[in-house]
């Protein structure tokens, strides 16, 4: 989550004091991590000493902040570019997981149990996500949705894996051997 | 309190075994997920413990009682008194309107037809299907005969449904809505659930997953470390 951008466009939306652009970030991007104070108005520093929006004269008031911060055209026109391109569609092939269930296999431990392992996680919080989707609103559902697509990819990897690892271990255990290392095996 | 239980069940269909040994306890208003490749023997499991089919050896359990021991006239009764059933393409009774198919449980287990139909009836507030209720099942689209026969499989208030693949034939947004209608009705009249499943994210609507491997149970760890 790009939080220059993304208060860039909460600015596109209309004039904002710093608090309701925290107020909305966190309301809509930030559930599971709320936006501290400090970096809202760290942010919005940079932004207008690069040009991307204007601080209002403070108004008067009690309050932490009573500017209002106003996107500029520069800004405007780098937030409309960031929508309209797509995030790049990461392979995901060298992950965590993937390294894991290699090392297990080159070292002759049980891949398998780590990916058991591995999978009650993955369902144990897709549990959660389920809940949180059937308890909660359309924004719930929908972020739910998100992280359930993602695991379920996830554990596809995983059954199919857990499905080719004996020719994965003597793939691996294959190159091991060829390596030209005192450690090999 | 374990309601249905598996203990080191073995079937084998000709030379082809299908289950090796299969063991799994399901306590009473449990909801568990049976995950598992193709041909692992998640069904025949289920088919086990439904009374369904009889193991060649090992023990079925149901309330207390040993199942598999039973006569298929026993059996038949158990699964019409106090099982409900929920398959991957519905299996409505297509000569049936949509609220007698509902109601065929309790007609075949006795009740009178006007007292089953009015026992069907709210079914279908409950599950989205208002209006449908003269229709036949060529008429109702797959997520609507879905819910008719949730509704079927659970208007007889059984102590466990049997639910194979119940999404399967449905696309994800109507399966989920069918997963989150069953998940909801099972736990408002205390049905325990087996639901087989191949999909994680149908999976995830029960309260835990075991697998089928190679005709054997692994159970996940209830609390998973996370490596």
């Amino acid at each position: 989550m790009s939080v220059p951008l993304t208060l860039l466009g909460l600015l596109e939306r209309e004039p904002s004091h710093g608090y309701e652009l925290k107020r909305d970030y966190d309301a809509y991007f930030g559930r599971d991590k709320p936006l501290p104070f400090g970096q809202v108005y760290a942010t919005l520093g940079r932004l207008a000493r690069d040009g991307k929006v204007v601080a209002g004269e403070a108004e008067p008031g009690a309050g932490p902040d009573r500017k209002r911060y106003v996107i500029t055209d520069t800004g405007a026109v780098e937030f409309e570019t960031w929508l309209a391109e797509p995030v790049d569609p990461e392979p995901h092939l060298q992950t965590v997981l993937f390294a894991k269930v290699v090392l297990a296999l080159m070292l002759g431990r049980s891949a398998g149990q780590y990916l058991d392992t591995q999978r009650a996680a993955h369902l144990a919080r897709m549990r959660d996500l389920t809940d949180m989707k059937r308890t909660g609103g359309l924004i719930d559902g929908l972020l739910a949705d998100h992280g359930l697509f993602h695991l379920e990819a996830d554990l596809r990897w995983i059954d199919t894996t857990a499905a080719r690892l004996d020719a994965l271990a003597a793939e691996v255990r294959g190159t091991a051997t060829q390596t030209p290392s005192g450690r090999s095996r | 309190m374990t309601l249905v239980e598996a203990r080191n069940v073995v079937r084998s269909f000709g030379q082809t075994p299908a289950l090796r040994g299969a063991t799994l306890a399901v306590a009473a208003g449990e909801i568990v997920a049976v995950m598992g490749p193709s041909g692992s023997g998640k069904s025949t499991l289920l088919h086990c413990l439904a009374g369904i089919l009889v193991p060649d050896s090992g023990e079925v359990w149901f309330d207390g009682r040993r199942l598999d021991t039973r006569s298929e006239t026993e059996r038949s009764t158990l699964r019409r008194d106090r099982f409900g059933f929920v398959f991957q393409f519905g299996q409505l009774v297509p000569e049936l309107t949509a609220e007698e198919n509902v109601a065929l449980p309790l007609l075949l287990g006795g009740t009178r037809r006007a007292r089953a139909l009015a026992e069907a009836r709210p079914w279908f507030g409950r599950l989205g299907l208002d209006g449908l209720q003269g229709r036949r099942s060529g008429e109702l689209s797959g997520g609507e005969a879905q819910r008719v026969a949730l509704a079927r499989g659970l208007v007889a208030r059984p102590q466990v449904l049997f639910a194979d693949e119940p999404t399967g034939s449905l696309d994800s947004l109507t399966g989920e809505q069918v997963m989150d209608l069953l998940v909801s009705a099972a736990r408002g009249q205390g049905t325990t659930v087996v639901l087989v499943t191949h999909e994680a994210r149908v999976a995830a609507y029960a309260d835990r997953e075991v697998i089928v491997r190679d005709g054997t149970v692994n159970s996940l760890s209830p609390d998973p470390v996370t490596p």
